[in-house]
């Protein structure tokens, strides 16, 4: 077939421009663009016929070297009938979304904005966690200075406590010997009185010495 | 031609007939359209059974379209693998049928799923058969788009926003899919002179290895699409889980393993002696491990399973891209496993929502108590897609981990540690699952019976974009919470209820599905002997060849 390249060029430019249609979000723009690589997939299918020749119809006396290869035709016209079949399928798909929703684009699909959306999640938590895990550091950072304070006190009180004990036991003693001293007085008293109550006074001084 | 040829193209005929005959009976007489639904994919089933053994004992089987010659005429082949594929299809896709039927009964909901959902339904069994038997590339991209146009209506059925959108999605890439498929076709052509894959093995091996290799890898690239291969898996997951229950489980179980089967054709046939086998490995590691990963983290059970898909297509794509007769073998037994346990699990799914009203895990509970036999359902495919010793999980998985460890490369070791992992992964992901929905304590709302679980005025409509349907609600004090949003299965807008009582065909097609995904453990013997023969039909290429052109 004559213009092989300037089939195969049309073909690679429909290819493109389709490409780009379909990156689109409106489902009409995809449908264009499905058009689009549709028909330029048929005139690929075209430039891989033979020789261009006579229309391939079996007559007697055809000589088959001047016909075209009839192939590549049937398998376009099977194309295109599909291709006609998903045009209007699309097109009522874009109408239907168009009466859903206002409009026919091709929305995010809904677990995939969880998945991204559980990674912002994580985000936020591990964030919020952050503060958390500061906030308490801190607490305990306080709540350890106070129980050192609670400790500090506990020892003074119990160095006190020592320092007491030490002090009573002295005064324990101190009373003791006061407890001792008085009872000896009181003794001595006693038998003064007894000595006073015998004889004079002098008795009473001198004792055993008189 | 011989007896069996002749029922080569009736997988593709009989359902469009069906599909033609309902579209023009429209919304009357509902039994009688379900008994012809029922009876045509009874028939397809039992052709394809009687293909499969003539396949076996006889080679391919051959039809030529209105008597034209492979170069010029229509050709549809039913070897061992396109037969193999046709029973385990034709099987589900009755299984399916069934549930849809109870499910629309129980829905009081008669006039949508018969004049829309049968017809489409039919057209997709249509379009898979076509797929399976084509004998040239531009038959099996027909066969595509055949399949595709059906599940398009199938996927917005109902045509509420949450299926217009995940639908967008899907019609838009499965739409870029057939354009560079149909390029590559375009590129077989010039290149070669033919499209019929019985001549083309010759023709591409005398091209030069470049030109072969730039097709191929157009072919693997449309194929890894189709069968959500990691790298291009990403449309799967958001749009699988929106649609009704038996479309999902028939979407995830079937159309996925077209884009297998279609790489295993082209691959073995067109392209022998993998050259990119290492690409292709490192690709299932990927595809294994980031699935797996996905799924792990998913807490609503259908978006789940869909994770579990991408990361399973893995161990298919394993066995490809290792191209040993063990491999292929490992991958088809694979294919056959997975397409059962994967629709039974997404029906199970449907009966969950069913009974309790959502699928999302954080709102499920204590299912074992309150319906042991959805327990029961639950676990023999879930245990049996993790791959616990006695079911064909296991069976699949040590096959392709066989082939692995006889191929012996470094990275077929790693593939093997990596397939390990993902097993043992998703059954991590699937007790989860179950500790969550069925042996925790039931949550309050479980126990409702009777909750409106979808209206006509499902959501509302005029919503921008920013505050799109169930998704993200405000809390007040500027924090933003996510509301789990609620999709629900039915046909059409109308009110449909919880109910503690499942509907009979419902609970016995999945039953029924559980107990045929528990067969492939009984009769593992005969079906890898099946796989090891069509592995060796495969890999030998000329039957194939032979049997298309020298008729």
């Amino acid at each position: 077939m004559k213009g092989t390249v300037a089939l195969v060029a049309c073909g690679g430019v429909l290819f493109a421009a389709g490409t780009a249609l379909l990156l689109a979000r409106p489902l009409t723009r995809i449908l264009l663009g499905a058009v689009l690589i549709g028909n330029g997939v048929n005139l690929l299918v075209l430039a891989t016929s033979g020789p261009d020749g006579n229309a391939a119809l079996l007559y007697p006396g055809s000589a088959r070297s001047t016909m075209s290869d009839p192939l590549p035709q049937a398998f376009i016209l099977t194309a295109i009938v599909i291709t006609l079949a998903l045009t209007a399928f699309l097109a009522t798909m874009a109408y239907r979304a168009w009466q859903h929703s206002g409009n026919d684009d091709v929305p995010d699909d809904i677990e995939d904005i969880r998945v991204v959306r559980r990674a912002t999640y994580a985000e936020e938590r591990e964030r919020l966690r952050a503060a958390y895990r500061k906030q308490r550091l801190e607490y305990r950072a306080l709540a350890r200075g106070e129980e050192e304070r609670e400790a500090r006190e506990h020892t003074a009180y119990e160095r006190l406590g020592t320092a007491r004990d030490r002090y009573r036991e002295l005064r324990r003693r101190a009373r003791a010997d006061a407890r001792a001293f008085r009872a000896r007085q009181a003794r001595a008293e006693e038998s003064a009185e007894e000595i006073v109550g015998e004889d004079d006074p002098w008795q009473t001084i001198l004792g055993a010495d008189r | 031609m011989s007896g069996a040829a002749t029922l080569v193209p009736l997988p593709v005929i009989l359902p469009l007939c069906a599909a033609g005959l309902k579209l023009a009976i429209g919304a009357r007489l509902e039994r009688v359209q379900r008994f012809i639904s029922a009876a045509v994919l009874l028939a397809v089933l039992v052709v394809s059974l009687l293909l499969l053994i003539a396949a076996d004992q006889q080679g391919p089987q051959v039809m030529n379209a209105g008597g034209w010659a492979p170069p010029v005429g229509i050709v549809l082949v039913a070897d061992r693998l396109s037969a193999l594929m046709l029973v385990i299809s034709s099987s589900v896709t009755l299984s399916v049928l069934v549930y849809s039927v109870g499910q629309g009964m129980a829905d009081n909901d008669e006039t949508t799923p018969l004049s829309v959902f049968h017809p489409s339904y039919l057209v997709l069994v249509a379009g898979v058969s076509d797929t399976f038997l084509a004998g040239d590339l531009f038959n099996l991209y027909v066969g595509f788009e055949l399949m595709l146009t059906a599940s398009y209506v199938l996927m917005t059925i109902g045509g509420t926003l949450a299926r217009i959108r995940a639908g967008a999605t899907y019609a838009i890439v499965s739409l870029l899919s057939s354009m560079l498929f149909l390029a590559a076709v375009a590129m077989v052509y010039a290149a070669a002179g033919t499209v019929t894959m019985a001549q083309l093995p010759a023709r591409l091996d005398a091209l030069p290895q470049s030109v072969a290799m730039v097709i191929q890898i157009a072919l693997l690239g449309v194929f890894a699409i189709k069968a959500a291969v990691f790298p291009l898996a990403a449309w799967l997951p958001d749009s699988y889980p929106t649609a009704p229950a038996p479309v999902t489980a028939v979407f995830a179980g079937l159309l996925t393993k077209v884009g297998i089967y279609a790489m295993l054709r082209t691959q073995t046939l067109l392209f022998p002696g993998s050259r990119i086998g290492s690409v292709l490995m490192v690709l299932a590691l990927l595809s294994l491990l980031v699935g797996i990963l996905g799924a792990v983290s998913q807490t609503d059970l259908k978006r789940l399973l869909s994770f579990t898909l991408v990361s399973h297509m893995g161990f298919m794509i394993f066995g490809i891209g290792l191209g040993s007769p063990g491999g292929i073998s490992g991958a088809v037994f694979y294919v056959a496993h997975h397409i059962t346990v994967q629709t039974t699990l997404f029906l199970v799914a449907g009966l969950i929502e069913r009974r309790s009203g959502t699928t999302d895990l954080q709102s499920l509970g204590g299912l074992a108590r309150l319906s042991p036999a959805l327990g029961v359902m639950f676990f023999v495919p879930a245990m049996n897609l993790a791959g616990i010793p006695p079911l064909s999980g296991f069976l699949g998985k040590f096959g392709l981990l066989r082939a692995g460890v006889h191929d012996g490369g470094a990275l077929a070791y790693v593939l093997v540690g990596g397939a390990t992992v993902t097993s043992l992964l998703t059954l991590y992901a699937l007790a989860k699952a179950w500790n969550v929905a069925f042996w925790r304590a039931p949550t309050p709302e479980m126990c409702a019976v009777g909750t409106v679980l979808e209206s006509t005025e499902e959501e509302p409509a005029g919503g921008g974009r920013g505050t799109s349907p169930g998704g993200i609600g405000d809390w007040p004090g500027g924090l933003r919470v996510l509301v789990p949003r609620r999709v629900t299965a039915t046909f059409g807008g109308q009110e449909i209820t919880t109910s503690s009582s499942l509907p009979v065909s419902m609970a016995g097609a999945t039953a029924a599905l559980v107990a045929f995904g528990l067969a492939f453990t009984v009769l593992a013997g005969p079906l890898f002997g099946l796989t090891d023969r069509a592995a060796g039909e495969l890999l030998a290429r000329s039957p194939y060849v032979e049997a298309v052109l020298h008729r």
